[in-house]
């Protein structure tokens, strides 16, 4: 298979970057879109030139480094496949396709398709957790949880926090992956003690890395390798909500 | 170097207990005045980086990739193992560590692995605490499976995503002390040397990924949580970034190397596809509850699968362990797959592979029973080979997915360096020869969670730490030695890519040190692994600098570390006369092909010192008693 593939280069987050064409002739259908651009890259370095430079690790789609955009969609054209686990047989002999990295005010370039994420880190330094030390847990069983409780709050921590919602986003939001950790932890009762200043905490720092604002438009959803769902959304919002209406500065709340 | 294990005396189930007693504790006030190195923020670093902040030490903890939440224990898939006995089917402490030793083929410590199965009951309470989503009843209560040929249902597990949700417990436990000050986090920094001052481990040389800076980060102890080093074969299960290069660069410190040889294949891989493959994919071994695996009996039979009649197929594994069958242990079953593909009856392209077929399970449970068990499995194996495992039957192949050797340590996970403390995957503690399934995670976490933050509190409360000065002769040392290294690497400007020699090392040391190995074999790939190093530092082209983001560079400081660490590893396995667990000697095999121990000659730990480059490594060994567990042969017959 032949490919025409127009890569976005950029030296460092303080060079301007560009697109540049690169024809590429060894492509096999059976390749990971990553082995098609390591194959490339094993070229340009044979030709002396800068490879170039894209995130990625585990390459099984859990661990939620790679990632860019292919022709505008984020982690390219299949659905609820991240990059790494895209093969080259869904794409046709003289394709041409587009790779950009991630763009959003919170996801600076670093070079190339790789950008950062440590926004993310942040949100979740600031509340994305339950506030339990080593040693101070009770029996496993001690409390129930109801199956369905639990099932839910799976669907939501399924997140990898690749961060292709933010890319799909027009808006640059990160609510889906927000909305997914306070579904996560808000869905458990070991998550309630913290439930509602969790929601504050979180939606705080959000502000304060310049994430965009949700308008419910669900490019997100439609993009995300996890299949998460834009409930966790209105999950969010109404605990925020919630969260305002009665907050009562350090007052705690059991339940709603 | 005397090797000291420290490993406590008395009835086996009291060892922990008194041996925490006779720790001696650090005051409260006074733990903040120390400060830790972690290295790794997988399942062991995150767990011990969150612990030791919680009890007041200032933590640094330090990742190569962007973010802790990335680091691979995050792939693991089936479960954790627990002796909690929730479904009242007989577990217990005891059982739990008799599987453990007599899975690892006695090659490990009794007294770390029943602390280990100890333990196992408060990971899980840990877990659910931090808001783990486990698998429920009904009920609500915790649900189990049975794993890895366990005859109890001990294994807790969140879908087969158990690794990522316990690392997200513990990566969110981590980040909470970031919140709250007590760790700083590096991510995007690798650390490319040991700062050893006095004959005490004070800190580490690390490289930022982004800027190229070189810098050194000093404390009162340092924590290896690394991992494993499966990716000197080049393909592994393991993700890309993972390397030996800091428990290496600790090793040529000073620290003891431990048995490096045992490594483990996981049966039920992807096969590989073509040169340009960059990595393996497992799948989970539960398919072999109802696939049937074969081969066809005649020698280079290309016909495609539904044109052989059930007459012409092998089912080697219910012909030839007729009890067990598809269910054979892991190394049976990967080595029974090597043997049949040697013999050229192996399938696919590459001749590399074996059918596992669902046919007769679909027509016994319908295609809707089989969606229901594997349905996730199966549309996984669809998406990277194109083929509906509906309608073919899957193609497998072992690879190599975990390490058993890695730094030696003491009872306190302390390596032979004093202050320097090696957990998870990165030591060899706990799995002896072969591990079982579902115990990676649950040794990462006890390591992390319940065993160091206790133990370093020790070494820090009895050793007179000097204040250091930056500008000390070590650490300037340290530095240019990684300087010189960087600057090297980018001064060859060859004609081959770092790939190319990680992938010609990787297939070397398949072919001679992996599934199976031989004297001759190993004896070839002394001789050659040097040579292919040597024409490594002399061939290699790494374009660009070194301040700046530059993945090649990463990759070749890995790939140099691999090209020393492989041999040690074939020294290794060949210096260990006898088959157990992962490392099976094709000389020593019994009449019926299955792996011959010698207990009298090898009831050791081998512990491998580093001489200085170009000299033979100095072997020491620490003997293994086994006084509870008493050693037999593995029967599956």
């Amino acid at each position: 298979m032949n490919l025409t593939l127009h890569i976005w280069r950029q030296k460092s987050p303080n060079h301007a970057g560009h697109m540049v064409r690169y024809e590429h002739t060894k492509v096999n259908p059976h390749m990971s879109f990553l082995e098609m651009l390591d194959v490339l890259n094993e070229e340009l370095i044979m030709k002396g030139e800068d490879p170039i430079a894209f995130d990625h690790d585990c390459r099984e789609g859990i661990c939620g480094t790679c990632g860019f955009m292919i022709n505008g969609v984020a982690h390219g054209p299949e659905r609820a496949t991240t990059v790494c686990q895209l093969h080259m047989r869904h794409f046709k002999d003289g394709d041409v396709l587009y790779l950009e990295p991630w763009r959003a005010k919170a996801f600076p370039v670093v070079k190339d398709l790789v950008v950062d994420r440590s926004a993310f880190d942040r949100i979740i330094a600031r509340g994305g957790f339950i506030s339990v030390s080593t040693g101070s847990a009770p029996d496993g069983n001690a409390v129930a949880v109801p199956k369905k409780n639990a099932d839910l709050a799976m669907d939501a921590a399924a997140c990898i926090g690749c961060g292709a919602c933010v890319a799909a986003c027009p808006n640059a939001a990160a609510a889906l992956f927000t909305g997914a950790k306070i579904s996560h932890l808000g869905l458990l009762p070991q998550g309630q003690p913290e439930r509602y200043q969790r929601v504050l905490n979180i939606v705080a720092q959000v502000k304060q890395e310049m994430f965009g604002s949700c308008t419910n438009i669900g490019e997100c959803e439609a993009v995300c390798p996890k299949e998460i769902r834009l409930e966790v959304i209105a999950r969010m919002n109404r605990d925020f909500l919630f969260a305002n209406w009665t907050a009562r500065g350090e007052t705690a709340r059991l339940d709603e | 170097m005397e090797l000291r294990s420290k490993t406590p005396s008395g009835p086996i189930e009291k060892r922990w207990d008194q041996h925490r007693f006779d720790l001696k504790l650090v005051n409260p006030a006074n733990k903040r005045k120390y400060t830790i190195i972690v290295v790794g923020s997988g399942l062991a670093g995150a767990s011990a980086s969150a612990s030791m902040a919680e009890l007041g030490y200032n933590v640094k903890c330090f990742c190569f990739q962007d973010s802790p939440r990335r680091a691979h224990s995050i792939a693991a898939q089936g479960g954790i193992n627990a002796a909690k006995n929730y479904q009242n089917d007989g577990d217990s402490i005891y059982r739990l560590f008799y599987d453990t030793v007599k899975g690892g083929d006695f090659r490990a410590r009794e007294s770390n692995v029943y602390r280990l199965a100890h333990i196992s009951l408060n990971i899980i309470d840990q877990c659910v605490a931090q808001g783990v989503p486990f698998a429920r009843e009904y009920g609500g209560m915790l649900a189990n499976r049975s794993f890895g040929g366990a005859q109890v249902s001990r294994t807790f597990y969140a879908r087969g995503q158990t690794g990522q949700q316990l690392l997200l417990g513990a990566y969110q436990a981590l980040l909470r002390q970031v919140g709250a000050g007590k760790v700083t986090m590096f991510p995007r920094t690798e650390m490319l040397d040991l700062i050893v001052i006095e004959g005490k481990a004070r800190g580490i040389v690390t490289r930022n990924l982004i800027t190229g800076k070189i810098e050194s980060h000093l404390a009162d102890a340092v924590v290896l949580g690394t991992g494993g080093y499966g990716n000197v074969f080049y393909l592994s299960t393991n993700a890309k970034g993972s390397n030996c290069t800091a428990i290496w660069r600790a090793h040529k410190r000073g620290a003891a190397f431990a048995n490096p040889c045992f490594t483990q294949i996981h049966p039920t891989c992807i096969p590989v596809s073509g040169d340009y493959q960059s990595k393996l994919t497992l799948m989970s071994e539960s398919l072999r509850n109802d696939g049937r695996i074969w081969v066809p009996k005649k020698k280079g039979d290309t016909r495609p699968p539904h044109q052989i009649p059930e007459g012409e197929r092998d089912y080697y594994l219910e012909r030839k362990y007729p009890s067990f069958g598809n269910l054979v242990p892991r190394d049976v079953a990967s080595r029974n797959a090597k043997a049949v593909c040697d013999e050229d009856r192996g399938v696919g392209e590459s001749g590399l592979g074996v059918y596992l077929d669902f046919a007769d399970a679909i027509k016994r449970l319908g295609k809707q029973g089989i969606r229901e068990r594997y349905g996730n499995l199966f549309d996984m194996y669809e998406r990277i080979t194109g083929d509906n495992p509906y309608e073919v039957p899957m193609r497998i192949y072992p690879a190599i997915h975990y390490t058993m050797g890695g730094l030696w340590v003491d009872y306190n996970l302390m390596t032979t360096i004093p202050g320097l403390y090696a957990i998870g995957e990165a030591n060899f503690s706990d799995h002896g020869a072969n591990r079982l399934g579902a115990s990676a995670l649950m040794q990462g976490l006890a390591d992390g969670y319940f065993i160091l933050p206790y133990t370093i509190g020790d070494y820090l409360a009895t050793t007179k730490l000097e204040r250091i000065d930056s500008s000390h002769p070590c650490i300037r040392d340290a530095e240019s030695c990684v300087a010189k290294t960087t600057n090297r690497l980018l001064e060859i400007r060859g004609t081959r890519t770092v790939t190319s020699f990680h992938r010609e090392v990787g297939k070397l040391l398949w072919d001679e040190c992996g599934m199976t190995r031989n004297a001759a074999g190993l004896k070839s790939a002394l001789e050659r692994v040097p040579q292919l190093r040597e024409k490594f530092w002399k061939n290699v082209n790494v374009l660009g600098g070194g301040e700046e983001l530059n993945q090649a560079l990463e990759n070749a400081g890995r790939v140099a570390d691999f090209l020393e660490f492989g041999e040690l590893m074939c020294l290794d396995a060949l210096h260990r006369n006898e088959s157990c667990g992962g490392h099976f000697r094709e000389e020593y095999q019994t009449p019926d092909g299955e792996a011959r121990r010698n207990d009298e000659a090898f009831s050791y730990v081998a512990a491998w010192e580093y001489a200085g480059p170009g000299n033979q490594p100095i072997l020491n060994k620490e003997p293994l008693a086994f006084e509870y567990v008493h050693p037999s042969q593995r029967s599956y017959k």
